[in-house]
Parts: C-alpha cells; sequence; structure tokens
C-alpha cells in the first residue's frame, strides 16, 4: 500500500506541491485529477524518485522511500508511465519491452507473450524501431514496458494525452484489465471523465493541494466537479 | 602516375585516421550521452602519453603498458566524477566550460611536470620495427593501427547492439529520465562510457605516439580537435561514423602534406605551393562544409526542434 | 555643488536616478581613479607588476566585454573570438610598420607588399607632424582592424549563425583555426609575413616614448601614460557596447537569448539581429587583437590558439555571464593572479636550515589539520550520506597531504617542494575550477556595478536599520 502524508515538492521558489497527503490502498484504481499545472505529474514524478522533495512521507509498505535513488524504488515493485509516453525511439520494440525488464534476471517469455497478447499490434511490430510507431501504439508499448517489471503499483501520467478518443478508450479498457490481475493503479489524468468512471478513488488536487476526495461515482456526481473538471455548464 | 610517391602518404594516412578514430570514439559517446563535447579528452589522450614515458623509464614493458592503460582509464573515470557529474543538472554551458577548465588544468600540470621540455615516447618492441611495403618504408604501427582498430570498433558496437548493458547505454543516451524508471543506474553507464572512451585513447596514445614520438604538453590539442571534427563529420553519437570520418580526415590530410611532392614528381608544377600548411586547415574546411550542408552528419539522426 | 550640506541633495538625487547627477558622479569617479593611477606611477617603480597587468587588463577586458555581448546576452555560444583578434592584431600591424623598418621585418618577402604605413601617411597630410600622423595612425588603424574583423565575421556568419548551440560553438572554433591557418601561409606571405612575426609597429610602450620626447611631464611620467593609453581606448570600446546593450537592440538580444522562438514570434528578426551581435563582438575583438599587438610588441599567428579564446571565455565565466562589470574585474582578476600574485609559486624557495623547515613543515600541516576541519565542521548540516562522503575525501586528502609533507620534513632537502616554474599556472587552473564547480554565477552573475545597484544597496540597508534590525 502507498502512503503519502503531507508531501511537498518545490520547484525552485515555487510550491508546486503544498503538503497533500492520499492513500493508495491495494489493488485498487486511484486517481488524481485537476488542471495543468495542478501539481499531479510532479507528485508522481517524486514518488518515482525523480523530483527532489522538500518534505513530508513517502510510505511503500509502511517503509519510507522518500529520497531514494530511482532505481532503488523501481525495485521495490513502483513503476511510471510518464507523460508523453517517453519510449526510446532508437530501440526496437522488443528492446523496449527487453528494456522495461532490466532489473530481473529471470526468463522474460511468459511476460513477453502476456504483453503481446494484451498488445497485439506490438507483436507484428516487435522489430520495428519505436520511433516510428503511432502515438497510440507508442502509449501501448510505454504500458506494456511498464508491465515487463512485474510491478506491484503502476503510476500512468496523463495516459490519454494526445491520444484519439477511440484509442483513449482502448487504454482505459486495458487499465482496467490490468488492475484485475493485480497491480494497483494509480492515474493522473486531466480527461477527468474517463478518470473517474475507471478510478474507484479520486482526490482533486488545485494548486498543489488535494481539495476533494471520494469514489470515482462520487466525484462524478459532485457539482463542483462538474462545473470545473466535466465541462458541465450551468443549466 | 608515379604511385610510389604517393604511396607512403596514403599509408601514414590510414594509420593516423585510426589513431584518430580510437579518439573520436570517446568525444563521440560521450557526446551522445551528455550532450558534451568533452574538451579534455585529447588532453587525457596526451597525458596517457606522458605516463608511458614516465613509467617505461623505471619499469620494463610489460608492466608499463598496462599501468599506462588503467591509470588513463582511472583519470578519465576521476574527470568524469569531480568535473561533470557536480554539473549535470546545469546549463549546458557550464559543463562545456568545466571540461574547458579540466583540459586547461592538464596542460598546466603537463607543463609543470616536463618543464615544457620535449618528451620522447619510448619504442615500444614489435610495433615500432621498421618494415617496407610496396618500396615504402614505414612502422610496423602503420599496419597493426588499422586492424586494431577495427577490431576494437566491432567489439564495442557488438558491445552496444547485443548486450543488455550496451541496450542502457542506448536508452540512457536518449532519455536520462525514462532510463532511470527502467532500472538503469545512470552513473554507471556514464562512468563506463567514459572508461570505455578513455581506454580506446590509451590505445589511441600507444598507436600515435610511436609514430610521432615528440610528447609535449600541448600534443593532444591537434590530434583531439581533429578527432572531435571526426566524429561531428561522422554524425555525433555514431560510431561507425566517427571511425569513417577519422580514416577520411586522416588519409586526406596526409594526401595534402604530399600534395606539393607528388605534383611536383609529376611535373603538374614546378614550384611548392605550400599545401603543407592547410593539412590542419582541411579539418576545419570538412568541419564548416558538413556543418554547412548536414549538420548532423553522414550518420547523424535528424534532431527535430519541439517548438 | 560648492555648497556643504549639498552631498545630502547630491545623495537623493543619485538616489532618483537623475542622469545629470550620475554623470557628474561617473566623472568624480574617473578622476579619482586617474589620481590613483598617477599616485601609483609616483611611488612605484617604472617596472613594477601592476602597470604590466594594468595594461593587460584593458586589452582582455575589451575582449571579454565582446564575448560576454555575444554569449552573455545574445546567448550565441561562439567559440571564434581568437580568430577575430587575430585579424585585428594584423591589420593593425600590416598597416603600421614604419616603411623604414619593412625590409627588415618582411625579410623574407622583399620587404612585403605593403609599403607604408599610416602613421606616416597623416603626418604627410598634416605637414610633416609625426604626432599628429601617429595620432590618426593609430585611430584610423584600430578602426580598420574591427572593420576587417567585422568583415570576416559577416561572411563567416552568412552560414553558421543558422546552426544551434554545440554546433556554432564548433563551428566558430573551425572558423578560427582556418583563419589561423590562413595567416601562415607563406604564399601571402608578402602581407601576412607568413609564419614569421610582425614587430616594429607602434607599441603602448613607443607611442608614449615618442610624446615624451617632445614632452618632459610625460617624460617624467611614462607609466601612468602607457597605462593610461590602453585604458582610454577600453573605456571608449565599453562605452560603446554598453550603450549598445541599453538599447533596443541589446533588449532584443536579450530577447533572443531568453527564448528564440518567442522572440521571433514577437516579430524580432532574428538572422538581423544575431548577425549585427556577432559583427558588433567580432568588431571589438578586432579592436581587442590591435591592442594586444600594441601590448606585446610581436605578433605571430600561431599564437591566436583557441586557447585564447578559452581563457577569454574563463574571463567571462569568473566575471558572470552577463555582466559587465564583471567582464572587467574577471580580466583584471585573471590577468592578476596568473602573471602577478601567484608569481611566487614559480620560484624556487631554499630554506636557510633546518630550523626554518620545520617550523615551515609543522606549519603547513596545521593550516592543512584546520581547512579539513573546517570542511567538515561546515558541512554538518548536509544529509547523512553526503555528510560522509565529504568527511571521507576531506580526511583523505588531508591524509595524503599530511604524509607528503611528513615525508618532506624526513627528507635532506632544504628546497621547499613543488614551487618550481609552472606551479602557478597549476595552480591557478586549479582555482578556476573550483570557481566552475563551485560559483558557476561567477562574481557578479548578471548584476552590474552602477550607480542604480550602488544607491539601491545602500537603500536597502538604510531602510533596514530604520525598520529596527529588520531583515531587508
Amino acid at each position: 500500500m502507498l502512503k503519502i502524508n503531507n508531501l511537498s515538492v518545490n520547484y525552485g521558489g515555487i510550491k508546486a506541491v503544498r503538503d497533500i497527503s492520499f492513500e493508495v490502498p491495494d489493488g485498487e484504481i486511484v486517481t488524481l485529477i485537476g488542471a495543468n499545472g495542478a501539481g499531479k505529474s510532479t507528485t508522481l514524478r517524486a514518488i518515482a524518485g525523480l523530483v527532489k522533495t522538500a518534505g513530508g512521507e513517502i510510505l511503500w509498505n509502511d517503509r519510507n522511500i522518500r529520497g531514494e535513488k530511482v532505481q532503488d524504488i523501481v525495485s521495490k515493485g513502483i513503476t511510471l508511465v510518464p507523460e508523453g509516453r517517453r519510449v526510446f525511439p532508437n530501440l526496437s520494440v522488443l528492446e523496449n519491452l527487453k528494456v522495461g525488464a532490466y532489473l530481473r534476471k529471470d526468463d522474460l517469455t511468459e511476460d513477453l507473450s502476456m504483453v503481446y497478447d494484451l498488445f497485439p499490434r506490438l507483436k507484428e511490430r516487435s522489430w520495428q524501431l519505436s520511433g516510428t510507431l503511432s502515438g497510440g501504439e507508442q502509449q501501448m508499448l510505454a504500458v506494456g514496458r511498464a508491465l515487463m517489471s512485474r510491478p506491484k503499483l503502476m503510476m500512468m501520467d496523463e495516459p490519454s494525452l494526445g491520444l484519439a478518443p477511440l484509442v483513449v478508450k482502448d487504454i482505459f479498457s486495458i487499465i482496467r484489465e490490468i488492475n484485475k490481475q493485480g497491480v494497483t493503479i494509480l492515474l493522473v489524468e486531466q480527461n477527468a471523465n474517463m478518470a473517474l468512471h475507471t478510478a474507484n478513488i479520486g482526490y482533486v488536487l488545485e494548486t498543489g493541494r488535494v481539495t476533494l476526495k471520494g469514489s470515482g461515482q462520487e466525484l462524478l456526481d459532485n457539482e463542483a466537479v462538474r462545473k470545473a473538471y466535466l465541462g458541465e455548464t450551468r443549466q | 602516375m608515379d604511385w610510389s610517391v604517393v604511396l607512403p602518404y596514403i599509408l601514414s594516412g590510414i594509420s593516423v585516421g585510426g589513431q584518430y578514430a580510437l579518439i573520436a570514439i570517446g568525444y563521440t559517446m560521450v557526446y551522445g550521452i551528455l550532450r558534451l563535447i568533452n574538451f579534455a579528452h585529447g588532453d587525457v589522450f596526451m597525458v596517457a602519453g606522458l605516463m608511458m614515458i614516465y613509467f617505461s623509464a623505471s619499469m620494463p614493458m610489460y608492466y608499463s603498458i598496462p599501468l599506462m592503460i588503467i591509470f588513463t582509464v582511472l583519470l578519465g573515470y576521476a574527470i568524469e566524477r569531480a568535473a561533470y557529474k557536480p554539473l549535470r543538472t546545469a546549463p549546458r554551458m557550464s559543463i562545456m566550460i568545466s571540461a574547458i577548465g579540466v583540459s586547461y588544468l592538464l596542460e598546466n600540470l603537463a607543463l609543470y611536470v616536463t618543464g615544457g621540455l620535449n618528451q620522447n615516447y619510448p619504442g615500444i618492441p614489435w610495433i615500432s620495427d621498421s618494415i617496407t611495403i610496396g618500396g615504402a618504408v614505414t612502422k610496423r604501427v602503420t599496419i597493426i593501427t588499422p586492424i586494431l582498430t577495427i577490431v576494437l570498433v566491432v567489439a564495442l558496437i557488438l558491445l552496444i547492439k547485443h548486450t543488455k548493458f550496451g541496450m542502457a547505454m542506448r536508452a540512457v543516451s536518449r532519455d536520462f529520465d525514462t532510463a532511470q524508471l527502467m532500472g538503469i543506474d545512470i552513473d554507471k553507464v556514464i562512468s563506463v562510457t567514459f572508461i570505455i572512451g578513455s581506454f580506446l585513447a590509451a590505445i589511441g596514445s600507444l598507436l600515435y605516439f610511436t609514430n610521432y614520438t615528440g610528447v609535449v604538453p600541448t600534443s593532444g590539442a591537434m590530434p583531439g580537435l581533429k578527432a572531435f571534427v571526426a566524429a561531428v563529420f561522422g554524425g555525433i553519437g555514431s560510431i561507425p561514423g566517427a571511425v569513417v570520418g577519422a580514416f577520411i580526415i586522416g588519409i586526406c590530410e596526409n594526401l595534402i602534406k604530399g600534395l606539393d611532392s607528388v605534383l611536383m614528381v609529376n611535373g603538374i608544377i614546378s614550384q611548392q605551393f605550400g599545401f603543407a600548411t592547410f593539412s590542419d586547415a582541411f579539418t576545419f574546411v570538412l568541419l564548416i562544409v558538413i556543418l554547412i550542408f548536414k549538420p548532423t552528419g553522414l550518420f547523424g539522426e535528424k534532431q527535430t526542434d519541439k517548438v | 555643488m560648492n555648497k556643504p550640506g549639498s552631498t545630502k541633495s547630491f545623495q537623493n538625487k543619485l538616489e532618483r536616478h537623475d542622469r545629470k547627477t550620475q554623470i557628474v558622479a561617473d566623472l568624480i569617479v574617473i578622476v579619482i581613479c586617474l589620481a590613483v593611477l598617477f599616485l601609483l606611477d609616483s611611488v612605484l617603480d617604472s617596472s613594477s607588476m601592476i602597470f604590466v597587468v594594468l595594461k593587460k587588463t584593458a586589452v582582455y577586458a575589451v575582449v571579454a566585454v565582446s564575448m560576454n555581448l555575444l554569449n552573455g546576452f545574445t546567448g550565441l555560444f561562439s567559440l571564434g573570438q581568437a580568430g577575430f583578434m587575430l585579424i585585428g592584431a594584423y591589420t593593425y600591424g600590416i598597416l603600421m610598420i614604419p616603411s623604414g623598418d619593412r625590409a627588415s621585418v618582411y625579410q623574407y618577402f622583399n620587404g612585403g607588399i605593403v609599403k607604408f604605413s599610416l602613421q606616416e601617411v597623416f603626418a604627410g597630410i598634416f605637414g610633416g607632424n609625426a604626432g599628429v600622423g601617429m595620432f590618426f595612425g593609430v585611430l584610423i588603424a584600430l578602426i580598420l582592424a574591427g572593420v576587417f574583423a567585422a568583415l570576416f565575421a559577416f561572411l563567416i556568419g552568412l552560414p553558421v549563425l543558422r546552426l544551434k548551440g554545440d554546433y556554432l560553438a564548433i563551428a566558430t572554433l573551425g572558423f578560427a583555426e582556418i583563419i589561423r591557418a590562413l595567416f601562415q601561409w607563406n604564399t601571402i606571405g608578402g602581407l601576412t609575413n607568413g609564419s614569421n612575426m610582425l614587430r616594429k609597429f607602434p607599441s603602448f610602450d613607443s607611442i608614449v616614448a615618442g610624446w615624451a620626447a617632445g614632452c618632459p611631464f610625460v617624460a617624467a611620467h611614462i607609466p601612468f601614460f602607457s597605462t593610461l593609453l590602453p585604458m582610454i581606448i577600453a573605456a571608449i570600446c565599453i562605452s560603446l557596447i554598453v550603450m549598445l546593450i541599453h538599447s533596443s537592440y541589446g533588449r532584443s538580444f536579450k530577447a533572443i537569448r531568453d527564448d528564440e522562438v518567442a522572440a521571433e514570434a514577437m516579430g524580432i528578426n532574428l538572422a538581423k539581429h544575431k548577425m549585427l551581435a556577432f559583427c558588433t563582438s567580432s568588431f571589438f575583438a578586432g579592436i581587442g587583437g590591435a591592442m594586444l599587438a600594441m601590448f606585446q610588441t610581436t605578433i605571430q599567428a600561431n599564437a591566436f590558439k583557441s586557447s585564447m579564446t578559452y581563457e577569454i571565455l574563463l574571463i567571462v565565466v569568473i566575471g558572470g555571464i552577463g555582466s559587465v562589470t564583471g567582464s572587467i574585474l574577471g580580466a583584471f582578476l585573471f590577468v592578476a593572479a596568473s602573471e602577478w600574485w601567484l608569481r611566487f609559486l614559480d620560484t624556487e624557495m631554499v630554506f636557510a636550515d633546518a630550523g626554518t623547515k620545520t617550523g615551515f613543515s609543522v606549519f603547513a600541516i596545521a593550516i592543512v589539520v584546520l581547512l579539513a576541519a573546517l570542511v567538515i565542521v561546515k558541512n554538518r548540516g548536509k544529509e547523512k550520506k553526503d555528510f560522509h562522503r565529504i568527511a571521507i575525501i576531506a580526511s583523505a586528502v588531508a591524509f595524503i597531504v599530511i604524509a607528503a609533507l611528513i615525508n618532506y620534513l624526513l627528507s635532506p632537502s632544504m628546497n621547499v617542494p613543488l614551487l618550481r616554474s609552472g606551479f602557478r599556472l597549476v595552480v591557478f587552473s586549479l582555482i578556476i575550477m573550483i570557481i566552475v564547480l563551485f560559483y558557476r554565477r561567477g562574481i557578479m552573475g548578471t548584476r552590474e556595478l552602477n550607480w542604480d545597484s550602488i544607491t539601491a544597496f545602500f537603500m536597502k540597508r538604510r531602510n533596514a536599520e530604520k525598520e529596527g534590525g529588520e531583515k531587508a
């Protein structure tokens, strides 16, 4: 279980994340929604160890991992699918998947076939340089790559960004599928609609602070959320 | 056309080209991974030469050579740790200035230690022996260099394309953050890059100074610069490109050096035109040409600007 | 200005950035500087290092500010300064060698193809007056030095300025090397003297000696005048650059530095402004090169290597990229430290007896222990891992140094270890590395020392005191 207590992150004088606390229970899909610049990405990157934090605790199975090196955090079972996919364009699809399993020393064939079952399009293109894939395919590759390390917690930073609506639907159904197989998901999204329909628990972030918490449905029904993030105008 | 006049120049061209190639790989690998022009690399090459002189003065060759290689590698590693790692998050100009500072320090250290006097490189048995090819007399190192270079380059390319660590190196050279997210230890990858580069520079110095036996503190500047141009010409980040570029520079600059003699012997000109002065400049003309027409180099990848 | 109590109103006017008061303040400072220089001349021997240092500072300051204009204010990382300095130096030399000396200077090229010298031409125009001739000769030669450098810059800039970042640096470095090879080419030796030196042209010292011949006041104060001359030239050049920076062009340069794409979107013509910055910077680099010729009395193409560009770059970094004051200060510190203050490190010292030697060694050991302790204590507050690492490194270094000192103590040699020719530059390079690694922003960062910043500083202090010790 991931517990965040009073986490703060500063970006050179600007408080990007102020004193936030939330929980990601095992096996759940938790989502952080909010506007651009609210601090959602920063939170994920802080958990992954990519940015320096200013205070608070990041408890993973009751051990504080704040301040640890990225590779150590990854080895503990937390992966991040970064914003913008960030596949390695100079590596082939297969190599991208293999590099996702970098820390593992055992045989990868089972995991590779699992990922290919989940994303058949990737299997067709396993020798292709990933820089030549479409946006949607790259997103699938990024997710598959994250799965290769057999993570316990998979964090996803704006998986829908820049993707066509049909592809977005695919991605989110796959997220649910992965979750069913036992992977805890922490999802950051601007597309509040899809996120809240997929997640069990949701938090709303505004200028670095958690302002609302509830189940996916509760937040979908919430007036303020509807006005700010679901595009509902006053009727 | 009297080929016997041209032959010695072509031979030295291939030889020095291979030596440039070994240095050029260091530049291109470091640039590929850190986007840093390692101005100090040429000086590491020079220090390797000096180390060999001092070691061989008090130890037999079979100790001096491995010791020189080990210490050169340590030097490259130490420079990265001390002068480049702390500036990894700084603006790009800072780290480049640090490299210039290291280069300045190494040259001044060499000047201090040698007292500014020309040091003579020891004759390495077997490779500095004279041999004759096609009527031209040269040292055995002229033949050894291209062969050794090709062997090392092939080994390196195999390492990078077919091993897990090589895959990690390729990943890190594209995207630091995401590579870390894969669990890759980027500090280790960067250190290994510098170690490989310094190792090749050590070998290169062994071969180069067997041919050009005078070592002064500025001995690394020109070969370093030329190797760097070779790397840019071939496409910075591409190892085969750097090698091709290095051989082209080596051969062409030697041909230019010999152009006066060749043209005179064949009766095309009657007086020295003074081409030799431009043998060094050729490298830079090549640089300008490639930067104007294809800045990413022969085998370089297209870098797109994100707006 | 003659009334007592007007100092307060003067101060007030300064604080309100009254232009006229600032100019008056500037003049007062200039007079003070001249007085100090005059005093130095009277007090010190004419061979004192301070004069050499000040002259060289003036030269390097001009080039450093010109480089800062390009790198710091416009964001174009160019490494071609040495090439433009070379062009400027040679333009000056070629045009100013007296015709009587041409045969000996251009000895391998039949006296060279240029048969006149500017100072003689102007002397002729002004009825044989050598002094006036020299004045105009130097003036025109300096201007032409800049013009030719700028011309080369224009030609080079056409293809090169489109390149980004590192590639621009590489390309300009390459062109500088090509220029250097060109000027050593013996085939055009009739003009450039090929790989041989150019000499016998008027230098700062020789020009002042010329004045001294006709004026006893000058003869009595030669160091003052020969140092003043380069400083005046430098002051004029730097003022022009500063004026450019404060103009709308300067603002465009800074916009380009901060964000090229945005600048273009705002309507700034990138190509035109980059070319302007490049050519202006090269113009003054050319003048700097000519000044270097006037300082060194001989010039040779081979000496204008990329290492000269690196030294200028280091000066700019030490002073602070984006600060003109910083470049001037940096030039002074760089020249003073490398040529003067650290000179003692190059001279061998021998101890008179074992007693002094022991005393020195004990003293040195004590200093090393103190420094190591200081480093450890200062870093006490850092995270455990960092602190351990720093403590171990500091202790290890201290241990090695102390072991070496003890070894030296026990040895029979009376020579102070390490001190011999070349050590000065080693220490100097280490200091540079420390600045580059730990003081990246340089001395001044991007700040300037002018009346606005001075009054702001004092106002802050006053306000802090008024509010009863509260930190401003």
